[in-house]
């Protein structure tokens, strides 16, 4: 195989981790909103669920948790969920490993949610008292005051950690590998296994590198154009 | 005709009462100063009239206008309406860093949709001039020094027209050179027959500046009366320790 057969092939795994990387980001974001404000809130019972199920995210590997969105299905009802997915998308598309994706998907997707919530939560609540009061003493309404004064505080505050999340994030996509995701590294494992080359798994850092490298200079536009005030 | 009367109000977190029964009346175009050791209560007082605090029970009546009764089921729209008459400028400005002072003073105007933008945005305009900072219009917060922004500070309070316009400590987190240019608008104002109610550290300038002196001690209005009663002559002791100790500093 030539070095522009495997750059290709590799690349063609790429595609997966970086699908794997938008979807989580596309879904993860949002969802750790809902559970940022349950972590705040004022009525313990929601308070406590969401903060243990934050607690349990975060607290077993990420490797786990994909086996266990994986097989539970099959496990509880007895139903291979998401190796049905797959062969029914194989049977009628020609997609392979659909199913697996989608596994991997909703439990990076949960996981990262979990972890963006903490750092909404955390930028949430370091903003000072006094900027709500003084939007109250101007007559604003609770969600005026959240929308027009707390949140570019907050999205100012956040950007930086939300950067090294979004960062591992991408690194992260190999662990799909373990249910026989054919991300890059799976790939790169497969050149090894069947044409006994060893330099392609080497070379999947490359790849890592400079999406990495694209990241920290968008992220780092980001940052700056935020900084124009300080809060 | 007084345009505010505070009747018997009280005040308790969990078991501290920290307001015991607070009455005092303003009229219309009057300063009043409320002096006081810190703990006394003058802050939560403030915060009381603004609705910040739920006031547990009495009354407060602006302009013959029963705002608070004593019944604590108000509406949050009610609220809104009720602060509205109040103005109040924050001891650390609190001002929206994210905005530019031209953007702090037209936020709630425009929100509230006060009137049309260019109106409020001249309205703007005209008080940066009057508060001395015209040259500052388009700087954000982190850009102008503490005396300049709690300046911006009094001039986004004073864009609602409130009936009584209220000051907690307006020169307390200020170096000692920056109070100069706050208490002169503060004076302006008053010049101008703006109803204010200050809270303040500043004994000379509230001996010059106000109509009516409160002295607050424990939750309780001490002693109350003109400037020249209340600093020339106090009547307790508590008073008289309170003032010979803030002369010393
Ligand atoms: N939110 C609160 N919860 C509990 N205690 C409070 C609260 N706010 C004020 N206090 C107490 O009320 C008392 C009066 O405080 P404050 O009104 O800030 O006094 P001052 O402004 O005169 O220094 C203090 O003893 C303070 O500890
Ligand atoms: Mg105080």
């Amino acid at each position: 195989m030539s070095f522009l057969e495997v750059t290709a092939f590799l690349f063609d795994g790429f595609k997966i981790s970086l699908l794997i990387f938008a979807v989580t980001l596309l879904c993860g974001a949002p969802l750790g909103l809902p559970i940022a404000f349950c972590s705040m809130s004022r009525f313990k019972p929601v308070k406590a669920i969401s903060k243990v199920i934050v607690w349990i995210v975060r607290g077993i590997p990420l490797m786990l948790q994909i086996f266990i969105i994986y097989y539970v299905p099959g496990l509880l009802f007895n139903y291979q969920l998401f190796g049905q997915i797959d062969r029914y998308m194989y049977i009628e598309y020609g997609i392979m490993d659909m199913g697996r994706i989608v596994a991997v998907l909703i439990a990076f997707s949960i996981n990262y949610a979990c972890y963006f919530s903490e750092i909404y939560r955390g930028g949430i609540e370091s903003i000072s008292k006094g900027q709500y009061e003084a939007g109250y003493v101007l007559g604003l309404t609770k969600s005026q005051i959240f929308r027009k004064i707390i949140l570019k505080q907050v999205i100012q505050r956040i950007v930086p950690p939300m950067s090294n999340e979004i960062i591992t994030l991408i690194k992260d996509t190999a662990l799909a590998n373990c249910i026989m995701v054919c991300e890059i590294i799976k790939n790169a494992k497969e050149l090894a296994a069947t044409k006994a080359m060893i330099w392609p798994l080497f070379f999947t850092g490359v790849f890592y590198l400079i999406f990495v490298g694209l990241l920290t200079i968008l992220l780092g536009k980001a940052e700056k154009k935020l900084s124009y005030f300080r809060s | 005709m007084s345009i505010l009367e505070v009747k018997n109000i009280q005040k308790s977190f969990d078991k501290t009462e920290v307001l015991k029964d607070i009455s005092f009346t303003l009229e219309k175009g009057e300063v009043l100063s409320i002096i006081g050791s810190s703990g006394s209560g003058k802050t939560t007082l403030l915060r009381c009239l603004n609705f910040l605090e739920t006031t547990d029970s009495g009354r407060i009546i602006v302009d013959n206008d029963i705002l608070f009764d004593g019944n604590n089921k108000m509406t949050d729209e009610k609220i809104r309406e009720n602060r509205l008459n109040f103005g109040l400028v924050f001891q650390n400005f609190n001002l929206f860093p994210q905005y530019t002072v031209l953007e702090n003073l037209t936020l709630a105007p425009t929100l509230l949709k006060k009137a049309d933008n260019v109106t409020i945005k001249n309205q703007a305009l005209e008080i940066i001039k009057k508060v001395g900072l015209e040259d500052k219009v388009d700087f954000y917060p982190c850009q102008l020094s503490g005396g300049q922004q709690q300046r911006v500070a009094i001039a986004r309070a004073l864009m609602l027209s409130p009936k009584i316009l209220c000051f907690d400590e307006p020169t307390s987190a200020l170096d000692p050179e920056l109070t100069g240019e706050v208490l002169r608008v503060i004076r302006e104002l008053r010049d101008g027959n703006t109803t204010m109610i200050i809270v303040t550290h500043e004994m000379n300038f509230a001996k010059n500046v106000s109509d009516k002196v409160i002295f607050m001690a424990d939750g309780i209005i001490e002693e109350c009366g003109s400037p020249e009663e209340l600093f020339e002559n106090p009547k307790s002791l508590r008073l008289k320790e309170f003032l010979s100790s803030s002369l010393k500093d």
